[in-house]
Parts: structure tokens; sequence; C-alpha cells
């Protein structure tokens, strides 16, 4: 499931730009971003907030539009939801059961109701909540709601698993937990994912590839390719060293602009 | 312990009420045709029911009272999703909604009757029409403050139509509010079958009309009661409907 030379990159992003008007300013976003992500790979992006790096999922996934430039997708031809996305609050449905709010996006795939339920089952075992299918989402702790999240993701069975700075707003503990769970399912489903987050930590534990975004608009402003064994070793030599290098080029950028 | 304190105190205060309510007339401080004293209720009850008046009455009533509910409520939740959901429809409709909304549903009454004649179908207008304004702007208000975040959800699922949005989100997240306008509606609406009937459509505020131009007030409070009963017992079932509705709040 990694990139193999001559692969077609499953994103390919040329050139996009997003900007738009407010009060008589330009608020440019981004502007001119090339970025290609491969099959299988795991790909995070890092950078301060207001980069644009939310705003670059949200055209991936149709939220928003871009001013200009392309996304060349190769996912699976004629498939109802090529991506999935995995917001930074958990925006569960508070009026579902957890079953049935994994099993929301399949609602639109032609599925019978009992198709429907035995897929969010699956998912949700697979996130390790099989035992909460039943439960209402204020039930649910902030770590256990964002596995909920992910499983509806994955529910639809997206080619590309978009991530909003998912694991943001919990606990380290929790936080790490859930970074650990995240690599097994990825090393399981060989999903390609597509990660955003503002921690350059969290970015060399997950990453096959870290981008840095910087400025406004943002830019890449380095990269790094961190070709190590999973499970990782939360604070190996190499992702410190990896992490040591992407912050001085992060504050090397800032000074800059 | 504290709840069987609360509750011996609400019978306390109820016997209290009621035996002040008795010895007012009996010790002549009121004359009893003007107060009729609690106790010789039960006998009224008795003879309305043994006439079969008290069961006609309370079923023409209730019919237009469910009726009149219904298409109030009805119309009230579809105008009002449209209006909250499309800003078109909402601005189209601003300045009749400023014309209509000030007109006291009881000012309908002439044009309920011409309309409609001394029917049941006026006074199902003329509560249908209390009832719409309240579902109206409980709905509307309820689906423009629906989380756009969830409404995001639905898109990033690819469920992009404004009916999915609907069915999906707004429907479900509104319910609350909607739930919180149609309890006010049923309160709104057991005053409207009142005044209708006494206008003289067949029903509970009819009797009472004829039972107090003969002083027969025993009778008039009996369907005072009947009245306070069937909210009651409506209100109740609704509270009921709305907690499994709703069951899914903290």
């Amino acid at each position: 499931m990694t990139e193999r030379p001559g692969d077609t990159p499953i994103i390919d992003i040329r050139a996009l730009s997003l900007a738009y008007e407010r009060g008589g300013t330009r608020n440019v976003i981004l502007s001119n971003l090339d970025l290609s992500i491969a099959r299988g790979e795991f790909l995070v992006i890092v950078g301060e907030s207001g980069v644009g790096k939310s705003t670059l999922l949200r055209v991936l996934i149709g939220l928003a539009k871009p001013s200009s430039g392309r996304v060349r997708l190769d996912t699976r031809p004629g498939c109802r939801t090529p991506m999935a996305l995995v917001f930074q609050d958990a925006r569960l449905l508070p009026w579902r059961r957890v079953v049935d709010n994994v099993a929301f996006g399949l609602e639109g795939a032609g599925l019978s109701r009992a198709a429907r339920r035995t897929k969010a089952t699956e998912m949700l075992a697979l996130v390790g909540l099989a035992d909460l299918a039943g439960r209402w989402p204020h039930q649910l702790s902030g770590g256990q709601r964002q596995r909920v999240a992910i499983a509806r993701a994955l529910a639809v069975e997206p080619d590309v698993l978009l991530m909003d700075e998912p694991f943001s707003a919990l606990d380290s503990f929790t936080r790490e937990g859930l970074q650990d769970e995240l690599q097994r399912i990825q090393a399981k489903t060989g999903k390609t994912i597509l990660f955003v987050t503002h921690d350059i930590d969290e970015a060399v534990t997950l990453a096959d590839r870290v981008v840095v975004l910087a400025g406004s608009p943002g830019r890449i402003a380095a990269e790094v390719r961190l070709d190590l064994s999973r499970p990782r070793q939360r604070r190996a030599p190499a992702l410190t060293e990896a992490a040591r290098h992407l912050r001085a080029e992060l504050s090397r950028r800032s000074a800059e602009l | 312990m504290r709840y069987l304190r609360s509750t011996l105190l609400a019978a306390a205060g109820l016997i209290a009420f009621l035996g002040f309510w008795e010895a007012m007339p009996r010790l002549g401080l009121i004359n009893p045709a003007f107060l009729p004293p609690p106790s010789t209720l039960p006998a009224a009850f008795l003879r309305e029911i043994s006439l079969g008046i008290w069961p006609e009455a309370v079923v023409a009533s209730l019919s237009h009272y469910i009726v009149g509910l219904a298409v109030g409520a009805g119309a009230g939740i579809g105008l009002g999703l449209l209006s909250g959901m499309f800003r078109p429809f909402e601005a189209f409709t601003a300045w009749i909604v400023r014309l209509l909304r000030p007109i006291p549903g009881l000012a309908w009454v002439p044009f309920a009757i011409i309309w409609f004649g001394v029917q049941p179908s006026a006074a199902v207008f003329i509560i249908a029409i209390g009832v719409f304004w309240i579902v109206f702007f409980a709905t509307q208000g309820a689906v423009r403050h629906v989380d756009r975040d969830l409404i995001e959800v639905a898109q990033a699922f690819g469920f992009r139509s404004p009916l999915s949005r609907l069915v999906k989100i707004l429907l479900p997240a509104a319910t609350p509010g909607i739930l919180v306008g149609l309890r006010t509606a049923l309160g709104q609406a057991w005053m409207a079958v009142v005044a209708a009937e006494i206008f003289g459509v067949p029903g509970v505020g009819q009797r009472m009309m004829q039972a107090s131009s003969l002083l027969s007030t025993d009778i008039v409070v009996v369907y005072m009661l009947t009245m306070a009963a069937l909210y009651g017992l409506f209100d109740t079932a609704f509270v009921a409907l709305q907690g499994w509705l709703l069951r899914w709040r903290a």
C-alpha cells in the first residue's frame, strides 16, 4: 500500500487558490498550492491556525469552492463518497444512537436498514466501541465521540480519509491513545489519510510524510518523509529529530514573512 | 420525603381552597346562585351525564379541538419549515406575516361565521388560526437556529438536496423547538374552543352559555372544571410524548 514510482497520486492538487471578499477587503486563504497524495499514504499537514489547512480539507470534501486551480482525484469511479471527513469536534447527531450515527453516511447508498446496521456495528468494533452501539452521543466521553466520528467516516468506505485536527480538543492521554488507534486502523485498512494538525509532535508520530504550511496565504514551507516502521515508538530519536527540523523550518519561515 | 411533604402541602392547599369556596355561599356571604358551593357540583355533573349532554358536548368540543389543532399545527409546521429553510420565501412573506400576525384569532369570528356558518368548521377555523401563528414562529425559529455544523455534516456525507437536509438534519434538530410551540398551542387552542363555541357552535362553550342564561351556575362550573381536566389530560400526555421524543437529550 505504499507509494510506488509511477503510481498516479490519489489526489493531485494543482495551483489551488481560494479567496473571498468581505467588507471590501480580499482575504486570500490559499494561493497557488500544489500538493499530491499517494495512494495509501498517511500525509499530515501541519501549520499554525489561519494558514488554510482546514480550508484545504473543506475544498476537497466540497464544503468550500476554490477560486481557481484544479483537484484531480484518482478514486474509484462512480463512488458516492470518495472522501470522508472527520471534523475537529465530533459533530455527532445528538438525536441518533451511536450505531445510527455511524450508519448515517450509508443512508444514500441503497443499502437496507439491516445492512447499514451490520456495517455500522463492524465499524464500531474496529474503533473498539462495539459495546456502546445503543448509547446516545451525550452519554459518551470526548474521546469516545471522536472514535464514533471516525467510525462514521470509515463506514462509507472512502478512498481517502480527511481529518481536521480530530484530536486537538482531547486531553493528552486520550489523544495519544487515539493516535495509536488511528495508526492501527490505517495499518489494517490501508486507507489514504490526509490529516491536519497544529501539533508537530502529533504530525511526526503519525505521518509517512509531513508537509508544513506557513504564512498567509499558506504555502508549503517544508516537507519531511518519515520512513519508520509502525507501530512507532513515541519520541523515538528519529521522530524527535524530524520534529526539531520542522520546528526550525517553521520558525525560519515565520521570521521571513 | 421532600416530595411527600410538598404533595401533602398541595393537597392541604386545595382542601382549604374548596373549604373557603364552600363556606362563602353557605354562610350567606355570596348568593349561591352566583357561586354554587362545590358540594353541589357532583349532582350537577351526574345530571348532565344522565341527560347525555355532557358526553355530547365534550365529544363535540374535543373534535373541534383536535381538528383545529391538527390543521393549525400542520400549516404552521409546514410554512414554518419553508420560511426557516428558504430566505427568499421568508422575505416574500415577511410583510404578509407582519400584516396578519397581530390580528387576534377572535377577530376572525365574523368571517368564520360568514364563511362557514355556525358550524363546527367555523370553530375549527378559529382554533386553527390561533394555533397556526404559535407553531409557525416556533418552527421557523427552531429551523433557523439549527447548528450549521450539523448541516455541514450532512453535506460532507453527500446529502445536499433541500429534502435530505430537511429530513436528516433540520427536522430532528428543530423538534425540541417545535414541540415547545405545540405545547403552548395546546393551551391556546382550548381558549379558542370556548370562544368559538360561545358564538353558538355546539360544544362545551355553547352549553356553558345556555346554562348561564338560565342561571344554572353549577352546570357552568361543571364545564369549567371539565375543561381544566381535559386540558390537564392532554398536557400530561403531551409532556410524556415530548419526553419520549426527546429522550436523546441529556
